[in-house]
């Protein structure tokens, strides 16, 4: 412990990992390529099949997509729950609220917007 | 910086202990964790620009003003396969940077050629399709859905070529340079933004063409 104590901040080994890091990365990478490839499947299945009702498609189509970003965030970005990871989970949950904010916002006040305009033959009466 | 779990004479209590760092007990973090923190703050604000594009397409995209519409030209097929290309080659690059870690020049150059040649076919694939698209005279000047389609679409393709400069780039300085500490925080960054590219495309697939074919 002494030893570690009196390494400088930020300091890392020259030399590479382990030998036993090799199956448990690739291991990682596998697992995050077999769900990926699961839930794209899944998707493109969704996408063309008639057994899920027509206007629930979509809904399954975002689910899914926000399933798959789940495991890429995970398995190829490693955003984890590690300490070290907490200031990348903060900012990506901020991120995803400006996302939400700005898509939802959009769409909601565009469809309002759209909703309430006066139709084209009308204009042209008042004109 | 209040490392309130320890008594202050703790031997661990200094600044050069380095556990858990990013609690405020363990001093400064690491470089690799500081470099990948500012670069993915950048990836965010990507993300949200990209949002803005979603958004606008989302908006846009009954607008065909008489020209065809999302289900009269999307190809499931040339999707499907740009899909799939872009996984492995993001599965490609995360070979690349088990390897990096291991100091194999071999296996990392080789990861990174595949990872390379898929992102190539990927954008490939998309060319052909803007290209066949505005033969037909459905350019982005045709409608608002086709300008905001192939804003968004066109934008992630921008950053593929992106990418795949800086993957040469990576390439050679791995060859030239060696496995240097700085060499790898690029490399560290260069992965991060091919993966997100990735995250991107999933939404685009399922969002854009998958949702557009069943409207």
């Amino acid at each position: 412990m002494s030893v570690q104590g009196d390494i400088a901040p930020g300091y890392e080994s020259e030399e590479g990992e382990g030998r036993e890091g090799i199956r448990e990365g690739v291991r990682s990478y596998l697992l995050g390529l077999a769900l990926a490839i699961a839930l794209t499947l899944a998707s493109f299945a969704v996408a063309r099949t008639h057994i899920i009702y027509g206007p629930g498609i979509p809904v399954a189509l975002v689910a899914l997509a926000v399933a798959q970003m789940g495991i890429h965030l995970v398995f190829f970005l490693h955003i984890t729950t590690a300490p070290d990871n907490t200031n990348n989970v903060l900012a990506l949950a901020f991120g995803v609220l400006i996302v939400f904010v700005l898509v939802f916002g959009t769409v909601w006040v565009m469809a309002h917007m759209n909703h309430n305009m006066v139709p084209m033959q009308d204009m042209t009466g008042i004109q | 910086m209040n490392s309130v779990a320890l008594p202050a004479d703790s031997p661990g209590s200094g600044h050069a202990h380095s556990h858990a760092p990013g609690h405020g007990a363990g001093g400064p973090a690491a470089k690799r964790i500081v470099v990948a923190y500012g670069f993915w703050i950048y990836l965010i604000s990507d993300i949200i620009m990209f949002s803005a594009l979603f958004a606008a397409y989302a908006v846009l995209a009954p607008a065909t003003a008489g020209g065809p519409s999302a289900r009269q030209i999307f190809d499931p097929n040339s999707v499907a396969i740009e899909t799939a290309c872009l996984l492995a080659s993001s599965f490609a690059c995360g070979m690349a940077s088990i390897a990096v870690g291991q100091r194999s020049m071999k296996w990392t150059q080789i990861s990174l050629v595949i990872t390379g040649l898929l992102g190539f076919v990927f954008l490939l694939f998309e060319l052909r399709e803007f290209h066949a698209l505005v033969a037909r005279g459905d350019g982005p000047t045709h409608s608002a859905f086709l300008s905001a389609f192939f804003t968004l679409v066109g934008c992630h393709g921008l950053h593929i070529t992106a990418g795949l400069l800086w993957l040469g780039t990576m390439m050679a300085q791995f060859y030239a340079k060696g496995f240097r500490r700085d060499i790898q925080y690029r490399y560290m960054c260069f992965s991060l933004f091919w993966h997100t590219l990735d995250i991107i495309w999933v939404a685009i697939f399922s969002l854009v063409y998958l949702v557009g074919m069943n409207l």
